[in-house]
């Protein structure tokens, strides 16, 4: 018995052995054998383990063991690359004969293991397994991986089979065959995703010419691209779609018809880019959507339907704004810290990605310029020129500031009112200025407030990250502010139309009353005379004009930023390079120039118009996919405006280390734009003629009319058990303890983290110290032993010379 | 997904689909993009592992690494014979590492050995290394004081033995903590 472990030992040994003579072959300098050893040392202290007990035991015994076990490995050996050589594509049976044949041969060898060698050998596979997922990630040459991974494969195929002797073989083998497909499905998969990602190749131009940062942009439009397509799917599929085929068709139903007085003018193109019309009484709009609980032969809940897809959104969007936000986190480095300052400088300031001498060039000077200048901050320390002057500059910027939001703020409110003045006097008599002032306002603002921030950001004489950082910070609040006030107007109106709703409520019961005016007069119901829809008078639906001003807005927006994109960068580049040679001063490099990319402003437009697409989506289903539409076409009109009209940035600075930064902006965008979408969902009752909850008391009731009627019994009253206000109470004072206890004990662990940091970085100090004060100890003893030397030979020669005169002495 | 392509085994794909971090399409584009530095070199059929190795030349004058100023010492770091002469294996190894999906450290590792312009394993402060760095990286705009006094800060900063000179261990300690570095050294095919 003895024997035979000893010959089980030497096999799996053997197998090693012979793995790492094949690479020592391809070791190219000894670190990477010190490389090699480092991530291996499990190997390597199981081989000395075994090598030590080798050693102990009968040595003649081993050889001829040795010898026999040498030839059955090449047979199999030989068997695998036979098999290898075969395509992959044998039958399950050729391969499980052959495995077996191959399972038979090496349980031969492996004959009756003890439970323990069984588990080494188990975990040698399994450390194969983790080396071939892993074999990406080692800093080694191809041919050397490639080597190692048909090794690998090797070892994991002869000894896979018979690993699964006994008991669970069938099971064992089925479950390796399972993983493999697995594997190579996800392998596909992978292929697939990358296939399907647009415009790499246009997004790597730009990279090429204007560096990391500009990309960066339009890599964050293609991620909110993707995120568009999946709520435009939604809305798409499961509201719009069922409606439009399953629902009563156009022109049946008050609601879905065009009003008499309207239709006259319902298919002017005026009043369509105005989404009236036509437009208004569609799918696009909530109004069209009729409060039937079932409809078609699929028995389809529209009005559920209708809600859950607009929770789903919002819940979706926050799901993968937060996944994206962990995963950042994940990377980020030490934070803003300063102590590497220099080296980063050197070592990480090329962008490997420019591809483009002119960009080039922008890049030399600018590390030029950082380094002169980290060089003079270094050399001497800064001159304190006037704080006082300072400090009162910048209270004096920030309290410009305000007044420009407050200003602005105002502005919006005063033009919501007089619109709405004007709705009331009917829109015909006005221009077109009149009928678009609020979204033509709130653009203008949105164009003409950053510059002002900028000119008095001057002011301030901050360093330029941080004056980014400002600078971004006003424009949210500015943005922010304008779109809040927007909203508030617009409660303004729902108020005002409810009020009138009542006041059509009462008219319509005089109106019906009028109508049976002729007939039999009684309480018994007569035959309904056939009115046609377009005559019953309507109530107003303040949901469907909530989502046109949505929509109204994103478009106006839209519109301004196209048209300053063509007027502010095309216009101006074409001014100035044909202009250049008949005008006084140099056109490029003087006053106008070429503009640059204004990334931040970009983005920030980009979050807040994601912003009100969350807040209409649920009043308009048709904002997502016009906001698809918008990306497609933002994309391929801000490639070409930046490749034609755009140059590089001189000085790159980004606003933070991170690139969480716009992350936690529409994070807050998210969270800000979905409150008074679930206010008016919670508050307001819904119009009484017009949408999927009309005649119901609150939009959720939905819910609760699903739960009792689609739901067997017992759900509902489960679900009455859970809803009971203790049982509520409980569950949120609960979670209130959790985010608590998590917080306390996260703030914990940042603590102890930066104590750890801070040890490590005095032990540095320290041991620099120590060290240099041993150097210059060593240093001073080498002087002192090379003086005492140089003594000590003075001496000598002296004795050497004072014994010559004594010799000389007679 | 079909295996439409005569190119390579299916078995040489997985294990190159294994060893790098790109996908089959992108692999069959890189060869591709390797062929055309030079179609008569390079054959169409790599199923018998042919060994060709396109000069230095050639690949330094790749769009993507012509404007480069450390374009020759990546070439010879991932070439095999240390010329900057590649085989595909090299190039495929090459643009796996710079592409996106390589984790930090195995880009720190391959970012010393591109800095390490003698190959002895260590960043020194002499004319051979950070000097030369700096001279590259700015293209000898600065004068020889301030490449000295860079130099020297550089040391200080990163150092915590005696030595002057960075090895893999202290250059890697800089390096992971630094924000840009994976965003910088990242080349995009």
């Amino acid at each position: 018995v003895s024997r035979r472990r000893a010959s089980e030992k030497r096999s799996t040994e053997m197998g090693n052995k012979r793995a790492e003579k094949k690479h020592d072959k391809h070791h190219k300098t000894t670190r990477k054998e010190g490389e090699k050893d480092r991530k291996r040392p499990r190997r390597r202290n199981a081989d000395e383990e075994e090598a030590e007990e080798e050693s102990s035991k009968e040595k003649k015994n081993i050889k001829n063991e040795r010898t026999k076990t040498v030839k059955l490995e090449d047979e199999k050996e030989k068997d695998v690359k036979k098999k290898r050589k075969n395509s992959e594509s044998e039958s399950h049976s050729e391969s499980n004969s052959d495995a077996e044949s191959k399972d038979n041969q090496a349980v031969g060898v492996l004959g009756s293991l003890t439970p323990e060698e069984l588990e080494q050998l188990k975990e040698a596979v399994d450390e194969r397994k983790k080396l071939i997922t892993t074999l990406k990630g080692k800093p080694w040459p191809m041919k050397k991986k490639l080597v190692i991974l048909r090794e690998s494969q090797e070892f994991v195929e002869k000894y896979e089979g018979a690993l699964g002797k006994g008991k669970g073989r069938k099971l064992y083998a089925y479950k390796v065959l399972m993983m493999k497909k697995w594997m190579k499905f996800q392998r596909d998969l992978e292929n697939f995703k990358t296939a399907c990602i647009p415009w790499e190749m246009k997004i790597k131009e730009i990279e090429s010419h204007f560096g990391s940062s500009v990309a960066s942009y339009f890599i964050f439009l293609r991620w909110m691209y993707g995120i568009n397509m999946i709520l435009f799917g939604l809305t798409f599929g499961l509201v719009m779609v069922p409606e439009a085929l399953m629902g009563k068709p156009y022109g049946s139903m008050p609601r879905k018809t065009v009003p008499r007085v309207e239709e006259a003018s319902a298919m002017n193109f005026a009043v369509l880019w105005d989404f009236g019309g036509y437009a208004k009484y569609s799918v696009l709009f909530y109004g069209y959507y009729n409060n039937q609980r079932a409809i078609g032969w699929l028995k389809f809940r529209m009005p559920l339907s209708y809600f859950l897809v607009g929770v789903g959104t919002v819940a979706y969007s926050y799901m993968v704004v937060i996944r994206t936000m962990a995963r950042n986190a994940n990377e980020e480095g030490g934070g803003d810290d300063t102590s590497f300052n220099f080296s980063w400088k050197t070592f990480t300031s090329w962008d490997y990605l420019i591809g483009n001498p002119e960009t080039a060039d922008n890049k030399f000077a600018s590390i030029t310029t950082s380094f002169k200048e980290a060089i003079v901050e270094e050399q001497e320390s800064r001159k304190d020129d006037n704080i006082h002057l300072t400090r009162f500059l910048r209270v004096l910027a920030n309290f410009l500031v305000l007044c420009c939001l407050a200003g602005s703020g105002y502005l919006i409110y005063f033009v919501v009112r007089r619109s709405q003045k004007f709705a009331l006097e009917g829109l015909e008599n006005y221009g077109w200025w009149e009928r678009n002032e609020v979204n033509m306002v709130m653009s203008l603002l949105g164009m003409f407030c950053p510059m002002l921030f900028d000119v008095i950001s001057t002011l301030e004489n901050y360093h330029p990250r941080i004056a980014l950082q400002w600078q971004l910070g006003r424009i949210f609040a500015l943005f922010l502010g304008n779109l809040y006030t927007f909203i508030i107007a617009l409660m303004d109106a729902i108020q005002l139309k409810r009020a009138e709703e009542e006041i059509v409520k009462k008219n319509m019961t005089i109106w019906q009353a009028n109508l049976y005016n002729g007939t039999v007069p009684d309480n018994s119901t007569a035959l309904p005379i056939t009115v046609h829809p377009a005559d019953v008078p309507r109530g107003p639906c303040w949901e469907t004009m909530v989502g046109q001003e949505f929509v109204r807005l994103i478009i106006s927006d839209t519109m301004t930023t196209y048209i300053t994109l063509l007027i502010g960068d095309f216009l101006r580049a074409v001014l100035v390079r044909f202009l250049n040679n008949c005008w006084c001063w140099d056109l490029e490099y003087g006053f106008p120039s070429y503009s640059e990319f204004d990334v931040s402003g970009n983005v920030l437009g980009l979050i807040f118009n994601q912003g009100m697409i969350w807040m209409g989506a649920f009043y308009a289903p048709c904002l997502p996919a016009l906001n698809l539409l918008r990306l497609h076409v933002s994309m391929y009109l801000q490639c070409w405006a930046v490749m034609c009209c755009n140059v590089p940035q001189e000085r790159v600075f980004k606003a933070s280390g991170s690139s969480n930064f716009y992350m936690a902006m529409l994070l807050v965008i998210l969270f800000l734009s979905t409150l008074p979408a679930i206010y008016t969902i919670v508050s307001i009752p819904p119009s009484f003629d017009c949408g999927p909850f009309s005649g119901k008391n609150r939009m959720f009731d939905v819910i609760q009319e699903t739960l009792e009627t689609d739901f067997p019994a017992w759900f509902s009253k489960v679900f009455s058990y859970a809803s009971n206000p203790g049982l509520v109470l409980s569950f949120l004072l609960l979670l209130v303890l959790a985010i608590y206890y998590l917080q306390s004990t996260s703030k914990t662990y940042k603590r102890v983290n930066m104590e750890l940091k801070k040890k490590l970085q005095t032990q540095n100090e320290e041991n620099k110290r120590k060290n240099k004060l041993a150097a210059l100890k060593a240093a001073n003893e080498l002087e002192q032993a090379k003086k005492a030397g140089e003594q000590c030979s003075n001496s000598a020669s002296d004795l050497g010379e004072s014994t010559q005169n004594v010799s000389q002495l007679p | 997904m079909g295996n439409k392509q005569t190119i390579f085994t299916s078995q040489q794909l997985d294990a190159y689909q294994d060893c790098t971090y790109f996908t089959r399409k992108e692999i069959l584009r890189l060869f591709h993009r390797y062929r055309d530095l030079a179609p008569q070199l390079v054959p169409l059929d790599y199923k018998n592992q042919p060994e060709v190795r396109l000069p230095y030349e050639l690949i330094g004058s790749m769009p993507e690494l012509k404007d480069n100023p450390f374009r020759q010492r990546i070439a010879e770091v991932f070439s095999e014979d240390g010329e900057g002469n590649m085989t595909l294996d090299d190039f495929l190894d090459m643009f796996s590492v710079l592409s996106e999906m390589a984790p930090r450290d195995l880009k720190a590792y391959y970012a010393f050995k591109i800095y390490d312009f003698n190959n002895d394993d260590f960043i020194c402060k002499s004319d051979l290394n950070l000097g030369k760095t700096l001279n590259k990286l700015t293209r000898n705009e600065l004068t020889e004081d301030e490449v000295r006094m860079v130099c020297e800060k550089v040391i200080e900063e990163v150092i915590w033995t005696m030595m002057d000179r960075l090895s893999l261990e202290d250059f890697q300690h800089m390096i992971m903590r630094a924000p840009d570095f994976l965003s910088t050294f990242h080349i995009r095919i």
